[in-house]
């Protein structure tokens, strides 16, 4: 097949993709709404359900890495943490709410994420090089790196309350990806023919999709105290949908865990730049708009790393400034690339 | 400056190896006195808090982010004039407060200056700290092992002192530092060493059966190499730009340079540079390919898609020529000195000649690229014309098609090419010192054709046309290719890596090293002559498999079996912390 057919391939299978990701977003939401109404129904309701269902029901928080649509591995890891301890929940179990329909989106997810992956082997091969080399093969990229990343966490542990909360914002990223990045297959600029661009934009990439997890898990961690406080205070805790969540210890830990990972690969990512930038502009640090906002995210990273270790911030400033921190990314992936000319003008895109 | 949110082994008080503490303790303290140095000592255990450290992180962030905004100087002067000549109000404050520079700016100097000492100051003192930690032996087993984090009893039958020396076989095997004292040292409360003063509340049983252990000393060395890596790499920054230079040149093809101060077009010398230092080698440029994008007819129609030249050339002098690549991506290097390929233009090969025929003036002339597609823009200056000098603007259009505002170029690879020239008469620098790139006009007129307008010579490659007036005549005799090369000399660049990768390493370490005392205790025997071991542990930061440490080395002890099942720490322990959560935070 020609490059150009390989390269219409590769959008169609990428739509493909996009629609099971779609079936696969509503299958967490719906499995996110079951298990959320089975925790979190109103006490009165609670009491009776909790005598209903008898040997099965347990008293206390029930949300420690656990959730309710996890039959098999849901056993033996109710944490030793005890938080707040308002709202009970039935133990989970095969026939517990949102099993089958959790059990429908992971399957989903992981037909989206192949698909997503041959939409990428059609593309390299249609331009001949690794597709990671404009803002569309980017987001692509990250996109499958995300899911492929979360979908390996949940193999080994529970992790299927944060579906809906990872598939969604992939879905957008890959609708605005195709819909105003998308650029024609084509070769490179010579300055990006070279052996560093399977380094340092992969592992650009990998640091990026771990950071996007971490700050997904951050911002529900935000919210999961401070429903945790209002319940503290006798108020009710909202949004009602992390109840069905582990508890704000818990996600801590989980975001905490993902970015101490993403840090030293953002480190990677820069260094490796700076080589390449020093072989291919004779400099490896020119203050170049991309390399600065690099060094930025970098240096917000670290600060979220010291302010955890430092006493008198509170792990909620801590966590605030990683958000800041993937904030900035952001930044550096859209706001950069359209509007701060400079040598890293790579998108494909034409600024408006 | 740790990563660790605690920086100790808390639950239990103040450590010595805890190495946060010295510089955590300085920013609420007031200074004791009123004595110059009693305020020096508070502003510099202020600056070294890990506080000020963190605010000062943060404000390089926020100082650094104006320069991807404004132009700078040091990387795009055209723009900066281009914004100060748009913005008259608003751009000479900009300059003021050095926002066209702000990498050399005075406040983002502070900013970062000020970083670089609070780093020292904190990690000197650590070094220190942790230096006496590696040459002495991990703190006694604390009286009270159940208030540990992760805790495991089990009972045993056999003779406790195997039990003891099958503990440190297997911490040492483990790769723990084992701490060397016999059975019988007293304990101590709370997993400090006795020279804390603690010991002399213990009130444990002299006859102490305990073996302590400790591991994950690397962690804290990889946080300090890290630290320490930055620092060298801010160094050798400093030390790249105060001896290194960079020049750049325009080498049409066919033509040389060598490696001199007045080889160069644009030479930028660091402060402590010695211009007659350079060695003078040479590079004669044979050859230059370009390609361009001509498949695709969307955005990245006539991208460069690849251009490398052949050059010959001279090490040193009398150093016997060679013939090297020079591409993207791939310099010449001459010691710490590579000449990079940058960019690219067309230099049109003119001759002027006067009204009898003599040749005014004769060499390729290189034009500035404008935009994606080469149009490109020079100057003919030629300065021997009589009576009057002759001077040129030109556009160069690579390839050539009529567009709404007249000839545009479409490529930019030479498929059809045409050069304007604007023909002007009078007195050349007029202003003074110019670029060879443009023309100064004030001292100029420019030529009239017949109708009585501005003249406008349009040539293509062998054509020749006459200037208005019987000046004479110009000829295009063709178009080179010219290269354009920078040349760069950095001695510190091998310093700024290794210390990066360092740092890079220590960083890897210092998240993923754990470090973690484990302990063990063998308890009087009961009535059926068996005895309780107990097994606990404490680490530094969260870490989730202490308790499976724990269990993992009661499992190994000689004799074991469960006594009334494993009792894990977090049993009716409430003053505890949380598993794995650290210390109660100030």
């Amino acid at each position: 097949m020609d490059p150009q057919g390989l390269a219409s391939l590769s959008n169609t299978v990428l739509y493909t993709a996009m629609g099971v990701l779609a079936f696969a977003m509503i299958a967490f939401a719906l499995h996110t709404a079951k298990v959320t109404s089975a925790r979190s129904a109103p006490p009165q309701d609670r009491t009776r359900e909790l005598v209903g269902a008898g040997a099965s029901a347990r008293a206390g928080e029930a949300t420690h890495g656990v959730e309710a649509g996890d039959a098999g591995d849901a056993t033996g890891t109710t944490g030793a943490t005890a938080g707040s301890s308002a709202v009970g929940g039935p133990q989970p179990g095969p026939g517990s709410p949102g099993a089958r329909v959790g059990a429908w989106a992971m399957s989903l997810s992981w037909l989206a994420t192949m698909l997503l992956l041959v939409s990428m082997v059609l593309r390299g091969l249609s331009v001949r090089r690794a597709p990671v080399s404009n803002m569309f093969e980017f987001a692509v990229a990250g996109s499958f790196v995300v899911l492929a990343l979360y979908l390996a966490l949940a193999q080994r542990r529970p992790l299927k309350w944060l579906g809906v909360f990872v598939v969604t914002p992939v879905l957008l990223v890959l609708g605005i990806a195709i819909r105003s990045w998308y650029t024609a297959a084509s070769e490179l600029v010579p300055s990006l023919q070279d052996a560093w661009l399977v380094i340092h934009v992969p592992v650009a990439i990998l640091a990026t999709a771990i950071f996007t997890l971490g700050f997904i898990v951050l911002l529900l961690q935000l919210a999961q105290a401070r429903r945790e406080q209002a319940i503290a205070r006798g108020q009710r805790g909202r949004p009602r949908f992390l109840a069905g969540l582990p508890d704000s210890t818990s996600l801590d830990r989980t975001a905490y865990s993902l970015n101490i990972l993403g840090f030293p690969l953002w480190t990677f990512t820069l260094i490796a730049g700076a080589i390449w930038g020093q072989k291919a502009w004779g400099t490896y640090w020119s203050w170049d708009p991309k390399e600065v906002w690099t060094f930025v995210i970098w240096t917000i990273y670290a600060a979220y790393l010291h302010a955890r270790a430092t006493s008198g911030w509170s792990l909620r400033t801590a966590n605030i400034i990683a958000v800041v921190g993937y904030l900035a990314i952001i930044v550096n992936f859209t706001i950069v690339n359209y509007f701060f000319p400079g040598m890293h003008s790579y998108s494909g895109v034409s600024a408006p | 400056m740790t990563d660790d949110r605690d920086g100790g082994f808390a639950p239990a008080a103040p450590d010595p190896t805890d190495a946060a503490a010295p510089v955590t303790d300085g920013p609420g303290s007031r200074p004791v006195g009123l004595g110059a140095r009693g305020w020096a000592r508070w502003a510099w255990r202020n600056l070294t808090s890990m506080r000020t450290a963190l605010l000062l992180l943060l404000l390089v962030a926020v100082a650094a982010v104006p320069g991807s905004i404004f132009p700078q100087r040091g990387i795009d002067p055209v723009a900066v004039s281009n914004y100060l000549r748009d913005n008259p109000t608003l751009g000479p404050w900009l300059a003021r407060l050095g926002f066209f520079s702000v990498y050399s700016s005075v406040w983002f100097s502070a900013i970062y200056l000020l970083l670089v000492v609070s780093v020292i100051g904190c990690v000197v003192p650590r070094t220190r700290l942790h230096l006496r930690a590696l040459r002495s032996a991990p703190p006694a087993a604390p009286s009270r092992l159940r208030r540990l984090p992760a805790y495991t009893r089990v009972e045993t039958d056999a003779d406790p002192d195997d039990v003891l020396a099958a503990a440190r076989a297997a911490l040492r095997r483990s790769r723990y530092r084992v701490r060397a004292d016999p059975a019988g040292t007293p304990a101590d409360p709370a997993g400090t060493p006795a020279d804390t003063g603690a010991a002399a509340a213990n009130t444990a049983s002299p006859r102490d059966r305990s073996v302590a252990g400790e591991t994950g000393y690397l962690r804290e060395t990889g946080n300090l190499l890290f630290h320490a890596g930055i620092l060298v790499v801010i160094v050798a920054l400093a030390w790249g730009y105060l001896v290194g230079w960079k020049a750049d040149r325009i080498v049409p093809v066919g033509q040389s340079f060598t490696n001199t101060v007045s080889g160069y077009d644009t030479f930028a010398p660091g402060p402590w540079v010695d211009a007659d230092d350079l060695v003078p080698f040479t590079v004669h440029l044979d050859r230059l390919d370009v390609r361009f994008e001509e498949s695709d007819q969307g955005a990245q129609f006539g991208a460069a898609r690849d251009f490398r030249a052949d050059t010959t050339v001279t090490p040193y002098p009398g150093a016997a020529p060679e013939q090297r690549d020079l591409r993207v991506n791939g310099p010449l290097t001459f010691g710490d000195a590579s000449v990079y390929l940058l960019g690219n233009g067309y230099a049109p090969r003119l001759t002027v000649r006067d009204a009898a025929g003599a040749v005014l003036y004769e060499q390729a002339t290189p034009f500035l690229p404008q935009d994606g597609v080469y149009t490109s823009a020079g100057a003919v200056k030629v300065p021997g014309a009589r009576p009057e000098q002759l001077g040129f603007t030109g556009v160069l259009l690579p390839t050539a098609a009529q567009g709404p505002n007249g000839p545009e170029s479409v490529f930019p690879d030479l498929r059809d090419p045409v050069l304007i020239l604007n023909p002007y008469v009078g007195e050349l620098f007029a202003g003074g010192a110019e670029s060879v790139y443009t023309l100064d006009t004030s001292g100029l007129t420019a030529l009239t054709g017949a109708d009585g307008k501005a003249a406008r010579l349009e040539l293509r490659p062998g054509q020749t046309v006459a200037l208005p007036g019987g000046r004479g005549t110009v000829t295009l005799e063709g178009i080179d290719r010219w290269a354009g090369v920078s040349t760069r000399y950095d001695p510190a660049k091998p310093l700024a890596l290794t210390s990066a990768l360092v740092a890079l390493l220590g960083l890897v370490a210092s998240l993923l090293i754990r470090r973690r005392r484990l302990f063990v205790r063998v308890g009087e025997p009961g009535p059926d002559g068996r005895r309780v071991v107990e097994v606990a542990g404490l680490a530094r930061g969260e870490d989730a498999t202490l308790q499976g440490a724990v269990d993992a080395l009661a499992a190994r002890l000689p004799g074991v079996g469960a006594a009334d099942g494993p009792e894990r720490a977090g049993d009716g322990s409430p003053d505890r912390s949380p598993e794995g959560s650290g210390p109660p935070r100030a």
